[in-house]
């Protein structure tokens, strides 16, 4: 399988065109990752104005704090490629300490939606209270699961870098998280736009 | 104690038919016999490191196929049913609650579950094999998508023992499958298996991708690439593309059910209508998943049949191209009696009516392949012969349904239960059939008896007819889908009648095709050399049948479309080979990377179907528990770096020399 692609029978048998490949595999992934949100989209664009004689989100959606946390999770995209130029230079402290400021950003960013997400409950707004509500907390709440899945993912890599240094193998992971992260805030920037600044402003 | 233990199996256990306690009776006794039997020949260890475990893609397509033939058997059963309790008009048989349940539960195990496995383990067995690679691109995540299938598949079936079966159609439309329209689990067993088998399709669309665009062996550019990769690819590319739709719906729908949404729902703003258009955006794109492998296999069998190119490689492949594509844009020819207006009828029976275009395009490629070639009939050529007539009754009667007006008459009547069956047994079927028969030999080193096929094939054929035909007429005369009773002074019975007739030919068919193969294995004729029928064309019947487990021992130096052909043929004229298929064949063997088997696809699987089964019930410790287990086995994948190894040179050598042993 090492070789399957290569143009000549090298002898090198190493991870590289496997890493590649997973690399690419990704880049697929975020493609069926786009149809994902993409119907999330559509969905709440078709019920956005089926609020069943509720509240909206301009009534009760405190936009100070939905700033906040999209200065949060862009800073956290930057940090995230500064990681990204450490281990280009091979430094693996520098490495592990810009994904850790990655992940501690994405930290807050969840910890400040859950106190949104409370918030409004607290204010009447359920899922369950009109269609409206259910798209919004389903488009917002769905982009938060990836965040927190990537959070995870983070640590764990944090801890395989720590293990193992920077090799092949641990470079391609913190490759493809990176991009997942990237990934994650370009979504972030749709959310934004369409169910906070659309709806509120 | 004893009372709160009695309430709770009449709830848990399907209880009070006859039919499904004897149903119940027998999974016991064929799960007590496979544990028994497996412990007697003390085979749990080789099950589990052989086959459980296994990241080989030629027996994980095995596995894909034995499973879905057994779901075909279920799913067969179910239409039996319906069969008979249509015959006679007001026949007490299967109450209304039992057809319901019937009727969709056959649906969604022939498509998602019978049809969708045996694609994929077709995809698995043959792709790498004809495209000169090793393997899949990621062999672990392959066998994680057959676990997930296997434990989705699991769990929808297990509906039908305990809990009670779903019941709201198989594509089951909201409110019906709301909570108030089915407060039953049997809707949640539906959303949670087709979730979880779902996600294993997701993963090995893109599997796929990776598989065709990165692996082929050296020299085979894509235009060299035979038939039927291209059309794996093009199905893989489309279950890329609609597979997450199908994600998000089922979660929407999951989320109406578990927390009071309002997605579909009729009050506080719901769409049921959106649920529709959502769903067919998936499932619209999903019948044609299904049918592209079955067009590549064709090509295949036919070409090879013919001893002849394809007719027409470029347009073939321009045409599977752009059959994928367009197939994303006819979704609401479903529902052409939603009222969208007279200008969204008129787009998408335009669309609709334009697929025809390159379906017509391959059929005269089939045929103009076929003309003035050197003809041979073998099964597989059969049924690839017996699908074009069929093929093309069925996609005209689909162009009469693309016809907006026309369609409020035809929708959910009769008729249109004859044509998508006419395209998915004669297209999709059939096409699977091809395959399974032209592949067999290459699976597993035999070939499956002849006279026997020959049977079945008659009798699926005249069968499917006497089975169909009938309910175009059925259809026009006013009956609609989806009952189970009708009055005598309706003038439906004779035409019923005959359908059924012709349900249990299939029937009958179907168990030639199981008798034909326990003959096939009882009168073994070992054939080991690779080129099972004596006129392969492409790559996969140049390494022994069935091949070894690294399939190449050096990986093939390709120069022509159909290399392998083109190889006899320049034997046979006595020419030398070209100079870098030389230099690739007299290279030294050098020792072969492999990924190392793995527990964690069937123990992640596991996970999931608990997860799964804790949704079902509402049981929350046993959601955490299964969810924590899945995040378990995740982060133990990621932290396991010793996933692979070599395979020494002197164990290639010594494969080698026993397999030129058995060829001769």
């Amino acid at each position: 399988m090492a070789q399957a692609h290569s143009h000549s029978h090298s002898h090198d048998h190493g991870h590289h065109d496997q890493e590649s490949l997973k690399q690419f595999g990704f880049w697929l992934f975020m493609i069926t990752d786009v149809i994902l949100f993409a119907t999330l989209f559509a969905t709440f664009i078709v019920l956005r104005d089926n609020t069943a004689s509720g509240p909206v989100g301009a009534d009760l959606i405190e936009m100070n704090g939905i700033i906040i946390s999209t200065f949060i999770l862009l800073t956290s995209s930057f940090t995230s490629g500064l990681a990204l130029l450490s281990m280009n230079k091979g430094d693996k402290r520098g490495l592990i300490l810009w994904l850790a400021v990655s992940a501690l950003l994405g930290l807050s960013f969840i910890y400040l939606e859950v106190n949104e997400f409370i918030h409004l409950v607290h204010e009447g707004a359920k899922i369950s209270t009109s269609a409206y509500w259910s798209a919004f907390y389903t488009l917002v709440g769905t982009h938060g699961l990836h965040v927190s899945i990537g959070i995870v993912w983070m640590t764990a890599i944090i801890i395989q870098l720590a293990k193992r240094g920077i090799t092949p193998v641990t470079k391609r992971k913190v490759n493809i998280i990176s991009l997942y992260w990237h990934f994650l805030d370009a979504v972030w920037i749709f959310v934004f736009s369409l169910v906070y600044l659309m709806e509120v402003m | 104690m004893l009372d709160t233990v009695k309430e709770f199996a009449s709830e848990f256990f399907v209880t009070g038919d006859p039919l499904i306690l004897g149903a119940q009776v027998s999974i016991a006794l064929a799960l007590v016999a496979i544990v028994f039997v497996l412990t007697y020949f003390k085979k749990w260890r080789w099950l589990w490191t052989e086959w459980l475990t296994t990241v080989d893609h030629k027996k994980i397509g095995i596995m894909y196929i034995i499973c879905s033939i057994l779901m075909l058997f279920r799913g067969g059963v179910d239409a039996l049913l319906m069969r008979v309790q249509l015959a006679v008009p007001n026949l007490e048989f299967l109450h209304a609650d039992h057809y319901n349940a019937i009727f969709t539960t056959h649906g969604v195990i022939m498509i998602l579950f019978m049809a969708m496995p045996l694609m994929f383990g077709l995809f698995n067995i043959i792709v790498p094999l004809q495209l000169g690679a090793r393997d899949v691109a990621f062999p672990f995540l392959n066998s994680l998508s057959f676990w997930l299938f296997f434990a989705g598949a699991m769990l929808f079936n297990l509906s039908f023992v305990i809990g009670g079966s779903p019941d709201a159609g198989w594509l089951a439309y909201p409110p019906l499958s709301g909570i108030e329209g089915s407060p039953g689990v049997g809707q949640d067993f539906y959303i949670w298996g087709i979730q979880i088998s779902g996600i294993g399709s997701l993963a090995s669309g893109i599997n796929f991708v990776v598989t065709i665009l990165k692996m082929r062996a050296p020299g085979m550019k894509l235009m060299k690439m035979p038939m039927f990769s291209w059309s794996v690819l093009a199905s893989s590319v489309t279950i890329m593309f609609a597979f997450p739709i199908l994600t998000v719906t089922l979660f929407l729908l999951f989320l109406d059910r578990y927390l009071g949404a309002h997605f579909f729902t009729v009050d506080a703003g719901g769409n049921p209508m959106m649920y529709l258009n959502l769903i067919w955006m998936w499932g619209h794109p999903e019948v044609y998943i299904v049918i592209l492998p079955a067009f590549g296999i064709f090509s295949e069998v036919v070409a090879t049949f013919s001893k002849k190119k394809i007719f027409g490689y470029k347009s073939m492949v321009f045409a599977l191209m752009s059959i994928s594509f367009f197939s994303f844009f006819t979704w609401a020819h479903h529902f052409f009696t939603m009222g969208s207006g007279a200008n969204v009828n008129a787009f998408f029976a335009v669309t609709t009516m334009i697929i025809a275009i390159p379906t017509g395009v391959k059929v005269f490629n089939w045929l103009f392949t076929m003309y003035r070639g050197k003809l041979s009939f073998p099964t597989p050529m059969l049924w690839a012969v017996a699908f074009i007539p069929c093929f093309v009754v069925g996609g005209m009667t689909g162009v009469m349904l693309s016809v907006a007006p026309a369609d409020f008459q035809f929708h959910n009547s009769y008729f249109l239960i004859a044509h998508f069956h006419q395209v998915l047994i004669g297209g999709v079927v059939f096409g699977y059939f091809a395959g399974l028969y032209y592949w067999w030999p290459k699976m597993f080193g035999f070939k499956l008896h002849e006279g026997l096929g020959k049977w079945a094939f008659w009798f699926w054929n005249i069968g499917f007819y006497v089975c169909f035909m009938p309910q175009y007429a059925l259809g026009l005369m006013g009956m609609t889908r989806r009952f189970n009773e009708y009055n005598f002074d309706m003038g439906w019975q004779p035409l019923n009648v005959v359908s059924t007739v012709g349900a249990f030919l299939m029937g009958i068919a179907f168990i030639f095709q199981v008798w034909q193969i326990a003959h096939s294995i009882r009168f073994l004729k070992k054939d080991n050399s690779g080129d099972n029928w004596g006129q392969g064309r492409t790559l996969e019947w140049s390494t022994a049948s069935p091949a070894p487990f690294y399939n190449f021992a050096r990986i093939p130096q390709v120069v022509a479309q159909d290399d392998w052909w083109e190889k006899q043929q320049r034997r046979e004229r006595g020419e030398a080979e070209p100079a870098e298929v030389a230099a690739a064949e007299a290279a030294p063997l050098e020792p072969i990377h492999m990924p190392k088997n793995s527990g964690i696809p069937i123990i992640m699987s596991g996970f999931w179907f608990l997860a799964g089964f804790g949704f079902v019930w509402d049981w929350k410790w046993m959601i955490v528990l299964g969810l924590a287990g899945v995040a378990v086995t995740m982060l133990a994948r990621s932290f396991n770096y010793n996933d692979d190894y070599y395979v020494p040179v002197e164990e290639i050598e010594r494969i080698e020399a026993a397999a030129a042993r058995g060829a001769n």
